[in-house]
C-alpha cells in the first residue's frame, strides 16, 4: 500500500505538531516542577526548626520573631507554592501527552508562569525579611507589608493563566474529537482548573478589596468577619485543589505502574465532579467556631462536608481495586495477603499504597474535624495541624513525590539515578509522616494549642503531658528532612545520568472498561459549573451579603 | 456506563456510613440543641471600654437569679481581663467576650470551652466546669508576637465556697 505525498506531507504535518506539543509541555512541566520542589527543599527544614523551636528542649533556638516568620513562610511555600506549581507542571505536561496539542500561546503560558515566580518572590522577600509573619492564612486585622498580599496576588494570577490554559485545550481537543470522552489524566486535571479559578475567587476578593487596600492605607478599616468568610471560601475547596492531582496519579499512573488496570474509569469521573461541587460551598466547617456566622448555615455547610468524603471513599475503593488485580496477576492471593505482591519496587506503587495508608487515618482525622459539634474539642489546637500535615504532607505530597520520579526520565530522557533509593525514600517519607503526625494529633487532644512558640503557662499538670511527644515529633521532622534531601539528591543526580532511559513513551492506565462514550454530565464542565453557581449562591450569598446590614465595624488595622 | 456489582455494594455502604454520620449530627443539633457558638452581635472594638457590657467595671463574673453565672471578658494583646475568674462546679457558665483589637481564640483544658474572638464581634460560648482545680485559659489564634504568653487562669471551686 502506498501513501500519496499529500498524505505523507499531513502525516508528518501532524507528527511534528504532535512533537512541538510535547516538547513545549515538556518544558513547562519541567520549569514549574522545579520551582515547586525547591519550595519543598526550602519549606522543609524550616518544618524541623520549628518543631525543635517549640518542644523548649533547645533553648537556644528559641525566638517568636524567627519562628513566626518561619511558620508564615513554611505555610506559604509548602501550601501555596510547592502545590500551585506542582499542580500546573504535571498538568501542562498531561496536557501535552494525553491531547497532544499545544497550549494556544506558548507566550500566555511562560507569562503565567513567570508571573507566578515573580509573585512568589515578592512574598518571599517579605515573609524572610520578617514584614509577613501573619501565617499563610493571613488574619486579619493584623497587617503585613502590602508587597507580600501583592505577591501572592501575583502567584494566583499567574496561575489563573494555567486555567485558562487547561480549559482551553480541553475544549479545543473537544471539538476535534466530538462524541469522544476526554482522556480521563485530562478530564480530572481542566476540572482542578475550573475548581483552582472558583476557589481562588474567595481569596481574590478578600485581597483586593481588604488586604490590598488597607496595607496600602488607601482603607481605613476592614471588617475581620467578613474576610474570615471569604477566606473560608478559598480555605476548604484549596485542599482539594492540592489533592486532586495526587488521585489524578493514583487513578492513571498507580495502575499503569502496577502492571494492572484501572477499576472504573467512569467512577473516576464521578470522584471528580464530587469534589468539584462539594468543595468550595462548604467552607464554614473552618468557621464552627467564629461568632460572625449564624449556626443555621454552619450546620447546611457540615452536610456538604460530609457529602465530600464520598469521592474520598470511591477513590480508596477504586485505586485499591487496581491495585489488588495487579497484585493478582503478579500471583497475589489471600483477602489482605495481596498487598505483599504488589510491585514493592516500583516508586509509583509504594507511594500509592502509603499514599492509601495515611488517607485511611486521616480521613478518619477529618471527619471528626467536620464534626459540628466534635470539633469543639479539636479546633486550633495541634490535632489540626498533625491533620493537615498527615492528608497534605503525607498523603497528597508522597504522590507528588512519585509523579517526579516517574516524570523525570520521561522528559529529561535520562534514567532515574536511583529507583531503589527511591523507594526507601517515599518509606522513609512515610515512617517520618507517621513518627511526627501521630503524636501530633494526640498532644491536640491534650489541649497544645496551635500556631503557638512556646508554651509559659504556669499550668504545669496541663503543659508537663506534651513533652515526650514533642521529641518524638521532633525526630519525625528530622526523618522527613533526611527523606526531601535524598529526594531532590536523586533528581539531580538523574539530570546528570549518563545512562538513557529506555521507554520515553507516556501512557496511563487503560481502564478495564475502557469507555467509549461517557454520559455527556461526565464529559463536559459546563453543568457543574453552573451546579456551582446555583449552591454557592445558596450557601454564601447571605452569609456574605449580611455584612452590609447586620451593623458591622471595621477594625483597624495593627502591625505583628 | 459500568458499574460493577461490588461498585454498587461499596456505595451503599458509603452511602450508610455518610447518612449515618449526618444523621447523628443533625440529632445533637435538633434535638438536644447542641450548637457551636454562633451568636452573631456585632460591637465596636474601639469602644469597649464605652459600652454597657465590657467597660472595665463590668467585667468578670455575675451570678444569675437561677443560680447560673454570666462571665463577662476582654481579649486584648496580650491577656484576657479580667486575669482569672473563679467559677464554682457544676455550675453553667454563660462567657461573653470581645476583642479590643485582633483574632484571639480562647479554649480550657478539661473542658469544652473553645471560640474564636473576633474583633467586631461579641463571641458567646456556654459550658460547664466538671473538673475542680485551676486550668489556663489559653489563647489559641495567632495574635502577634507575643501571642505565646497571651493566657488567664480559671478556677474552679467546690459548689458551697
Amino acid at each position: 500500500m502506498s501513501i500519496t505525498a499529500e498524505e505523507a506531507g499531513r502525516l508528518s504535518r501532524t507528527q511534528s505538531t504532535t512533537a512541538s506539543a510535547i516538547s513545549l509541555g515538556n518544558r513547562l512541566g519541567m520549569s514549574n516542577l522545579w520551582v515547586a520542589f525547591m519550595a519543598l527543599l526550602l519549606g522543609l527544614p524550616m518544618g524541623l526548626y520549628q518543631v525543635a523551636e517549640r518542644s523548649g528542649y533547645f533553648p537556644w533556638l528559641e525566638s517568636s520573631h524567627v519562628y513566626f516568620a518561619s511558620t508564615s513562610t513554611h505555610g506559604v511555600l509548602m501550601a501555596y507554592v510547592l502545590t500551585t506549581f506542582f499542580m500546573m507542571g504535571y498538568g501542562y505536561h498531561s496536557m501535552a501527552h494525553s491531547l497532544k496539542i499545544k497550549t494556544w500561546s506558548p507566550l500566555f503560558s511562560w507569562v503565567g508562569f513567570y508571573l507566578a515566580v515573580f509573585g512568589t518572590a515578592l512574598a518571599a522577600l517579605m515573609l524572610l525579611t520578617g514584614k509577613a509573619s501573619v501565617m499563610y492564612t493571613f488574619y486579619p486585622p493584623e497587617m503585613a507589608n502590602p508587597l507580600f498580599y501583592i505577591g501572592a496576588v501575583l502567584l494566583v494570577v499567574g496561575s489563573w493563566f494555567w486555567c485558562i490554559d487547561m480549559i482551553a485545550g480541553m475544549t479545543q481537543w473537544k471539538k476535534q474529537n466530538p462524541g469522544k470522552p476526554v482522556p480521563l489524566v485530562m478530564f480530572g486535571t481542566t476540572i482542578n482548573a475550573l475548581l483552582w479559578l472558583w476557589t481562588s475567587a474567595g481569596v481574590a476578593i478578600e485581597a483586593l478589596f481588604q488586604l490590598v487596600p488597607v496595607s496600602l492605607g488607601l482603607k481605613e478599616t476592614l471588617d475581620p468577619g467578613m474576610a474570615r468568610t471569604l477566606f473560608s471560601w478559598t480555605l476548604h475547596a484549596i485542599v482539594y485543589v492540592w489533592l486532586i492531582p495526587a488521585y489524578i496519579a493514583m487513578y492513571t499512573l498507580v495502575p499503569k505502574l502496577a502492571g494492572g488496570k484501572l477499576f472504573s474509569d467512569e467512577f473516576a469521573r464521578i470522584a471528580f465532579v464530587m469534589l468539584f461541587i462539594f468543595s468550595v460551598p462548604i467552607g464554614f466547617h473552618h468557621l464552627y467556631m467564629d461568632p460572625q456566622q449564624a449556626a443555621g448555615w454552619k450546620l447546611l455547610h457540615m452536610l456538604g462536608t460530609f457529602m465530600v468524603a464520598v469521592p474520598t471513599f470511591l477513590t480508596g475503593f477504586t485505586v485499591l481495586a487496581s491495585l489488588e488485580i495487579a497484585s493478582r496477576l503478579r500471583g497475589g492471593k489471600g483477602v489482605f495477603g495481596w498487598m505483599m505482591s504488589v510491585d514493592w519496587k516500583e516508586p509509583m506503587v509504594v507511594a500509592g499504597m502509603l499514599a492509601m495508608f495515611m488517607l485511611t487515618f486521616g480521613g478518619f482525622g477529618g471527619l471528626i474535624n467536620a464534626s459540628y459539634s466534635l470539633n469543639a474539642m479539636i479546633h486550633n489546637t495541634q490535632w489540626v495541624t498533625g491533620h493537615f500535615h498527615l492528608i497534605f504532607g503525607g498523603t497528597t505530597v508522597i504522590m507528588y513525590l512519585a509523579v517526579a520520579y516517574w516524570v523525570w526520565p520521561k522528559i529529561t530522557g535520562r534514567q532515574l539515578f536511583s529507583k531503589a533509593m527511591a523507594v526507601w525514600q517515599l518509606w522513609l517519607w512515610f515512617i517520618g509522616m507517621l513518627v511526627l503526625t501521630l503524636p501530633w494529633h494526640y498532644i491536640g487532644l491534650l489541649w497544645y494549642p496551635r500556631r503557638v512558640s512556646s508554651t509559659p503557662y504556669e499550668h504545669v499538670g496541663v503543659v508537663a503531658q506534651w513533652g515526650i511527644y514533642e521529641l518524638m515529633m521532633v525526630v519525625g521532622g528530622a526523618i522527613l528532612v533526611v527523606s526531601g534531601l535524598l529526594f531532590i539528591y536523586n533528581l539531580i543526580r538523574t539530570h546528570f545520568n549518563k545512562t538513557a532511559e529506555r521507554d520515553l513513551t507516556v501512557s496511563y492506565a487503560e481502564a478495564i472498561h475502557p469507555p467509549l462514550k461517557v454520559p455527556n454530565i461526565l464529559n463536559s464542565l459546563t453543568f457543574w459549573n453552573w451546579a456551582m453557581v446555583a449552591y454557592m449562591l445558596i450557601s454564601y450569598g447571605y452569609p456574605l451579603l449580611q455584612f452590609f446590614f447586620i451593623g458591622t465595624h471595621g477594625a483597624i488595622p495593627y502591625g505583628i | 456506563m459500568h458499574v460493577d456489582p461490588l461498585e454498587k455494594r461499596w456505595l451503599y455502604v458509603v452511602g450508610g456510613i455518610v447518612a449515618f454520620t449526618i444523621a447523628v449530627q443533625v440529632y445533637y443539633a435538633a434535638a438536644k440543641n447542641i450548637h457551636p457558638p454562633s451568636n452573631v452581635q456585632t460591637i465596636d472594638s474601639a469602644k469597649l471600654h464605652l459600652s454597657k457590657e465590657f467597660a472595665e467595671d463590668k467585667l468578670g463574673v455575675h451570678k444569675n437569679a437561677d443560680g447560673s453565672l454570666d462571665v463577662t471578658m476582654v481579649a486584648a494583646r496580650y491577656g484576657f481581663y479580667p486575669q482569672e475568674i473563679v467559677v464554682p462546679i457544676d455550675t453553667p457558665v454563660r462567657l461573653r467576650i470581645a476583642s479590643l483589637d485582633v483574632l484571639h481564640g480562647l479554649l480550657v483544658p478539661y473542658s469544652n470551652l473553645n471560640l474564636m474572638v473576633v474583633p467586631g464581634y461579641i463571641s458567646e460560648g456556654n459550658t460547664t466546669f466538671t473538673k475542680l482545680g485551676e486550668f489556663p485559659m489559653i489563647c489559641n489564634e495567632y495574635c502577634g508576637i507575643g501571642h505565646d504568653y497571651m493566657y488567664a487562669r480559671v478556677r474552679v471551686v467546690p459548689k458551697n465556697n
